[in-house]
């Protein structure tokens, strides 16, 4: 338990007892399946469905099902890619940064948007590997001894960076996500009442037994983990902004791009998680572990990482400006005015102005608002994306290579499965695994209701709480280390 | 309780208790041991190793391979070496001289024959593409009768049997025909069939220039021009023989710092044509002013007028008259008219310039020889019923005559049809009997494209199909059982007494000497008639048609079936796959139309319908269509791809190429399939730079602009700040000079580079899509009327976008374009894999099989040459139509067996043709020395007309490209895109322009 001060307001809300956090959490595990979630998961499979149906298109036929051209070669493709990437970065940042940083809030979400994160960077490296021309060789890529001659691989080659840099990503952020699960796992194996939930779950949690020198272990554990990935919330989407800032594409050719890319990727990656949280607190009815509180935070993180994609974006206009150099300055012009002026639009409105209404309370802890809010960057994001890919290739230094590019049916298909994917997995893993780490959360309880003052809403921020838990003077002073 | 496993544990004998708890039997040491209770470990891995190899074994299929030996191996073939057999293309519009290579007995790829001096080594792009027709499937493979597959001896007796029995005229009707012993042929048959006539018309009349110059056309020698005045004539790309003429007219071109002079030419046309595009004055007019254009410049410079300067065109044509005449002899004028009339005062005016002998010389052309009344009055005499039988000799008339409809009729009322042509086209598949000729490239003959100037050409292979030479046939039916060959041989005895002689001209392709009866003679018009008659010709009101023929495709159409020339961008407009109207902007825009609007053209009470395009410079009021599209019965590739324009054409004193017509919008769309959808260069001088000959003369150091970057020690080439090592070449460093002034966009290269590098015909959904896979292309710059001077002006969003419209009648720049193998080459970088490596020679390389396709290296790619194999374009069953070459063994034997046919999924790009590069090394390193300048060289340097492109070693001092750029260093030497110092090995020579007007604008 932990030491706080008593004006502080609690974390979970709800007066809720240890076992009330067991009791709603395995709930939604143990229950039957709603309908909900049936209904959600049958649109999620029907859109994997899709996502199966483009990738055998795109793999039987070639990249021609695709809308690109001599000029664009890569368009949704790596749009999708980094913008998946980047919503993946949520959920390393709020599971290490923020546990280092011993934000407690992080423990109702940190679960689902590590399995977000693992989820979005399933989905990101669909599209390295589909880009390929030729996919069944993807293997070339690693530096495997080439038994057939001397090639190896290209470590000049920022293509290269990314599959190490995701590749280890993902190995982190998995093993991070799967360690945390293991004491809740023991839980709902200690619960469980079928044979195959008690089989599966015991497998899963590796026979944990919760002695102490576990729980130590898991700790450390887990602080080694959250140190190592810290660097990773820097360094995939700077090394995934490298495959353009070392290009020689006007638009490209950027060195903001490493924390210009970082910050869209926290950016987006919170809204996601925003959107993810809201819907599975109304669905698994946890509103009072994931509180408003936690809703107006993460709000003020979006705001914070979306004002600096806006200072981001400005700034290239002016290093453009600044340059001289012809082509870079017509790429921004290009950008702003020339054919694709709506995705520029759409970009700037969703990403720099949007997120500027956060600075009203009542936006911040609205949660209609913040829902939509969080739709509207997602989708500002991906036009980022696309404006830095589409526009800066489609018009570079020969005019006559000039073109335009429009999307095939298969690369809308293969967007919209790739969401299907990802909300399959999402809807699997929230209702085959606890959707909040159990464990971490009974840490961040303020009080249990039978040993401690209770939190009083009304007189908070004037009086420390005066209790009127049974058995306790209303004046005596809390004594905390009775907890321990 | 204890069980025993056997009498021996019972025992607990020594030696069974040795064993007895052991977890495993001993080791079998070796063979010799006779202990039978260890185990045959070995023996039995040996078993199951054998076992396993030998399912494995028997489970492959063994490849059969069909390969076989030859029994008698020709002396000449060896396999993997390629053969050069010297020929010549000609399909009755335009003459090459061309050098047949040979693959194992297949013919694989055409060059120039350097020996011709007609030609001199040039190729037109159709020429190139021709080899690929060889192999067409859709050729008719078997004698016909009714269409139906009939044994030539069974079409010989029958036809024999009619003709015999004929008792109208006997018409043989054919494009030009050049060949002297063909024509020889003719005149057997005619022997035995007295009542035969041979009719010649040509699809791309030019019945009105020979009327003006007693039957003939004229030997025109642009080389010794300094003034030259066309009036719609296109004759770098499709006018008479363009060949020829572009490499003439670049003789003038090039300058030097040693020659800063320039030919001076002046453009009065329709359509923007490529001549006009390399004008230095082009002037748009309407094709009813040609007449009023001939008769000024007529009055101007043979009766010593002045020209009015009141019409829109008054001022340039006063400018050309003027400087038509103190040229002199060095002037020329010539007329792209088919009225007798305008082409009558061009010879006057020739005449009285004295320019016979310099600019006009002696040795006539017979390339064009159709007569227009002759074809119409046989028309007319096949609906009437006075003509007995009718032989199409490779003609085409339903499909490529104006009359094209009465053609159709009247070969219903002739008795006896026969066709030659070598498919069930749109005359073919209506007349009775069809005996379809050679290939040209299985075929002898003789040609006499000039007068004096001799030709041949010699099989390359045996007939792919049950076919026969047309002249054979001729003579066949008239009797005379010989071979062709025989024939022809005995006709050359004049000139080649000895077969040693004659094998030298067999092996030349070329000699002097003169076979062709002389032309018939027309009676001319006189100056002072065709002067009254044009000055009395009505105004026209309407919008005025222009027709006019693509340099990829002729107006005979025949050349439809070719995917290659489908697929060749236009050099203007770079469109691909049909025609369409090319109509002004000002049209589009009164009438709100865009591109791509169908609209129907009406005319002669014949209407087609065709997308739009909007064509800069086109004239106002006017509107131009292409001959020779809109096939219905040429084959897979060619059928229904545009429309046929042919009936629109005027049918008054002969056929003229223009009329009114009246256009409609319909509510259909047609995208049209371009190559460049850009237009203008955005004031980009780095990529290509040109600059006026007054600054040339002045000083040649100061036309091209080299780009500076600053570093600490001030203003520097961009080369020298690097982050780079730099490659070290010890050997050869291979490199590539574009010279933009000799370069006139006809597009030759570019399908000299597909048939070499055995490129992917895409169709023209993909061209749509942005996705042609040629490896050289032509980039085509218009001029703009906004600049970057209006930056301060306008401020830069609206200058920019303005600069996107090309002004109204745009000057027009060439770059042609391919990998630039660049020393600093970002795709080589970006490659995970390493699929795209530099070589030891300067070389920029892809290995396909190491290729994934990530497509990074094209994405970073500033030129944008490299292409993608987005599909399998040779087993996708959406390119079987316009791919088919690669589906089928036949088609397949065109390919290089030297270039890899891409899989899908890989990258690909211009490898300097590397094929060419180490077949000269290995012969060099044969004949133990170093390869000499001019024995390597690129496809695209090879089949350039105006030798534009030099290839050579740069690493040998004395190669002629490193003298040109020891030249042209910091004079017109420089590289496309220099600042972001990738370091090119292509070289461009800024190209110089004879005027006064700039494509780019003043400097600030």
């Amino acid at each position: 338990m932990q030491h706080v001060s008593a004006v502080r307001e609690p974390l979970v809300t709800g007066g809720k007892t240890l076992h009330d956090v067991t009791q709603d959490i395995c709930y939604q595990v143990e229950a039957k399946p709603n309908l909900r979630w049936m209904a959600a998961l049958s649109v999620a499979l029907f859109f994997l469905g899709v996502f199966f149906y483009s990738v055998y298109r795109t793999v039987w036929y070639g990249i021609g099902e695709w809308g690109l051209n001599k000029t664009v070669n890569w368009a949704w493709d790596i749009t999708n890619f980094v913008w998946w990437v980047g919503i993946g970065h949520a959920g390393t940042l709020i599971s290490a940064v923020l546990l280092l940083f011993r934000q407690k809030w992080r423990s109702s979400i940190n679960r689902a948007a590590e399995a977000m994160t693992i989820f979005a960077v399933i989905c990101a490296a669909m599209f390295p590997v589909l880009h390929m021309g030729r996919p069944w060789l993807a293997f070339y890529v690693f530096p495997l001894q080439n038994t057939l001659g001397s090639l190896w691989a290209n470590f000049n080659s920022p293509l290269l960076w990314d599959v190490f840099a995701i590749s280890t990503y993902f190995t982190v952020s998995l093993v991070f996500w799967y360690i945390g699960l293991i004491p809740d796992f023991a839980s709902i194996r200690d619960r469980a009442k079928g044979p195959i939930a008690k089989f599966s779950y015991s497998m899963l949690s590796f026979g944990w037994k919760g002695s102490a020198k576990a729980w130590s272990r898991y700790e450390t554990v887990s602080l080694i983990l959250a140190g190592v990935s810290t660097p990773l919330v820097l360094s995939v989407h700077t090394i995934v902004s490298m495959d353009f800032a070392t290009s020689v594409v006007p638009g490209w050719h950027t060195t903001i791009f490493p924390p210009y890319f970082v910050a869209g990727a926290i950016f987006s990656g919170f809204a996601m998680v925003l959107t993810l949280m809201l819907i599975t607190r109304v669905v698994f009815r946890l509103e009072d572990y994931i509180t408003l509180e936690h809703i107006a935070l993460m709000n003020k993180i979006m705001m914070v990482t979306g004002s600096i994609v806006g200072v981001a974006y400005i700034t290239e206009f002016f290093i453009a400006w600044y340059s001289q150099v012809e082509f870079e300055q017509y790429a921004f012009i290009n950008r702003a005015t020339g054919p694709y002026w709506w995705a520029y639009a759409s970009m700037m409105t969703c990403n720099v102005i949007t997120p500027q209404l956060v600075w009203f309370r009542r936006v911040r802890y609205s949660i209609p608002l913040t829902f939509a809010l969080s739709i509207v960057v997602n989708i500002g994001m991906w036009f980022e994306r696309f404006v830095i890919i589409v526009t800066s290739l489609h018009r570079d230094y020969l005019p006559s290579s000039w073109a335009m590019f429009s999307p095939t049916i298969i690369d809308i298909g293969l967007y919209v499965g790739t969401l299907g994917l990802f909300f399959t997995l999402f809807l699997l893993f929230a209702k085959f695994f606890p959707v909040i780490n159990m464990a971490e959360v009974k840490t961040i309880l303020k009080y249990t209701v039978d040993n401690g003052p209770t939190y009083n809403p009304s007189k908070a921020h004037h009086a420390p709480v005066q209790t009127s838990t049974p058995g306790v003077p209303a004046s005596a002073p809390v004594t905390y280390n009775q907890h321990d | 309780m204890k069980y025993w496993k056997g009498i021996e544990e019972l025992e607990s004998a020594p030696e069974f208790m040795q064993s007895a708890f052991a977890e495993f039997m001993p080791v079998k040491e070796s063979h010799e041991s006779k202990d039978d209770t260890s185990a045959p470990r070995r023996d039995f891995l040996k078993l199951m190793g054998f076992g396993v190899g030998a399912a494995v074994l028997a489970s492959c299929e063994t490849p059969v391979i069909k390969a076989i030996p030859y029994l008698n191996k020709p002396e000449e073939i060896d396999p993997l070496i390629s053969n050069f057999y010297a020929s010549t293309y000609f399909t009755g519009s335009d003459y090459n001289a061309v050098l047949v290579k040979a693959r194992e007995g297949r013919p694989i790829k055409l060059e120039g024959n350097p020996e011709s001096p007609i030609t001199k080594g040039g190729l037109s792009a159709r020429a190139q593409a021709a080899v690929l027709s060889l192999y067409d499937g859709g050729r008719l493979q078997h004698f016909a009768i009714k269409g139906q597959k009939a044994e030539m001896k069974q079409v010989d007796q029958e036809i024999r049997t009619k003709l015999a029995g004929t008792t109208g005229r006997i018409a043989i009707v054919s494009h030009t025909i050049i060949s002297p012993s063909t024509k020889k042929a003719i005149a057997e048959f005619a022997a035995r069939y007295p009542n035969t006539t041979h009719v010649m018309y040509d699809a791309q009349s030019a019945t009105g220039l020979l009327q003006a110059n007693g039957g003939v056309v004229p030997g025109y020698d642009f080389s010794k021009a300094n003034v030259i005045v066309s009036l719609g004539a296109d004759f770098l790309g499709t006018w008479i023989s363009p060949v020829e003429y572009a490499k003439q007219y670049v003789v003038n071109r090039k300058v030097s710092t040693n020659k800063r002079t320039m030919s001076r030419h002046f453009q009065f046309e329709t359509a923007m044509s490529l001549t006009g595009s390399n004008a230095d004055v082009r002037v748009p007019v309407k094709p009813s002013q040609q007449g009023a254009i001939a008769l000024a410049l007529y009055n101007a410079v043979v009766s010593g007028g002045s020209v009015s300067t009141s019409t829109p065109y008054g001022k340039q044509l006063a400018t050309a008259a003027a400087e038509l005449k103190a040229s002199g002899s060095a002037g020329l004028v010539v007329s792209g008219s088919n009225d007798p009339a305008v082409q009558s005062l061009v010879t006057a005016i020739n005449q009285a310039l004295g320019n016979g002998g310099t600019t006009i010389g002696t040795a006539s052309s017979n390339v064009r020889q159709g007569d227009d009344a002759r074809m119409a009055a046989l028309v007319n005499d096949m609906n009437n019923g006075s003509v007995g039988a009718v032989i199409f000799y490779n003609a085409n008339p339903v499909f490529n005559h104006p009359m094209g409809d009465k053609v159709k009729a009247g070969i219903a009322k002739v008795p006896l049809t026969i066709s030659f042509n070598d498919r069930l086209d749109e005359t073919g598949s209506l007349c009775q009997y069809s005996a379809p000729d050679n290939h040209w490239l299985e075929s002898w003959n003789d040609f006499e494209p000039k007068t004096g100037f001799l030709s041949l050409s010699q099989p390359v292979i045996t007939p792919l199909f049950t076919t026969r030479q047309a002249q054979e046939s001729l003579l066949h039916w008239a009797g005379n059982n010989t071979t062709y060959y025989r024939f022809l041989r005995a006709n050359w005895r004049g000139i080649t007494p000895t077969d040693a002689a004659w094998d030298k001209v067999v092996h030349d392709g070329v000699a002097m000497g003169t076979a062709l009866p002389a032309a018939p003679a027309m009676t001319a018009m006189s100056a002072a008639a065709a002067a009254s008659q044009l000055s009395g010709a009505a105004k026209q009101n309407g919008v005025e048609l222009a027709l006019y023929e693509k340099v990829g495709l002729s107006a005979t159409g025949c050349e439809a079936n070719n995917p290659f020339l489908q697929e060749l961008p236009d050099p203007i407009s770079k469109a691909t796959w049909g025609n369409y109207v090319a109509i002004p902007r000002a049209m589009a825009i009164t009438n709100k139309w865009e591109q791509g609007d169908v609209v129907k053209v009406t005319a002669n009470g014949h209407s087609i319908e065709l997308p739009v395009l909007i064509q800069p410079g086109q004239t106002n009021g006017t509107v131009s269509i292409a001959l020779g599209y809109g096939r219905t019965m040429a084959g897979k590739a060619g059928d229904k791809v545009g429309e046929n324009a042919a009936p629109l054409a005027l049918m008054a004193n002969g056929i003229q190429y223009m009329n009114v017509v009246t256009l409609e919008k319909t509510s259909a769309t047609s995208p049209i399939a371009q190559t460049q959808t850009h237009q203008t260069l955005m004031d980009r001088r780095p990529v290509v730079q040109e600059n006026t000959l007054a600054n040339y003369k002045k000083n040649p150091k100061e036309v091209t602009e080299y780009e500076k970057v600053s570093t600490p020690d001030g203003m520097e080439a961009p080369s020298k700040v690097s982050l780079w090592q730099d490659y070290q070449y010890n050997n050869h460093h291979w490199g590539m000079a574009v010279d933009l002034n000799s370069c006139i966009g006809c597009g030759s290269c570019v399908i000299g580079c597909q048939t070499e590098n055995n490129t992917a015909v895409v169709g023209k959904q993909q061209v749509i899509n942005r996705r042609e896979m040629h490896w050289m292309r032509i980039d085509r710059y218009y001029s703009s009327d906004t600049h970057k001077s209006d930056f301060d002006t306008k401020g830069k969003v609206a200058t920019y976008a303005a600069m996107e419209d090309p002004s109204e009648n745009p000057q027009v720049i060439f770059q042609p374009m391919m990998c630039q193998q660049c020393n600093h080459a970002p795709c080589e970088t970006v490659c995970p894999v390493l699929a795209t490596t530099h070589s030891s020679e300067g070389l920029n390389q892809m290995t396909y099989n190491r290729c994934i396709g990530t497509r990074y290296c094209a994405n970073n790619c500033p030129y944008k040459v490299r292409r993608f194999n987005w599909f399998s374009y040779y087993s996708n069953e959406k390119f079987e139509i316009v791919n088919g070459h690669m589906f089928t063994d036949l088609g397949r034997m065109v390919l290089n067996p030297d270039v890899t046919v891409r899989a899908r999924g890989v990258m690909e790009k211009c490898s300097f043709c590397v094929q060419r590069i180490q077949l000269g090394k290995l012969e060099a390193k044969k004949q133990k020395r170093r390869p000499v300048d001019g024995e390597i060289v690129t496809a695209c340097a090879q089949s350039c007309p105006t030798d534009a492109i030099v290839f050579g070693d740069m690493k040998d001092p004395k190669s002629r490209i490193s003298q040109l750029l020891r030249r042209e260093d910091g004079e017109r030497a420089f590289h496309s895109l220099d600042s972001i110092n990738v370091q090119p090995n292509v070289t461009y020579l800024t190209k110089i322009r004879n005027s006064e007007s700039e494509f780019f604008g003043q400097e600030a």
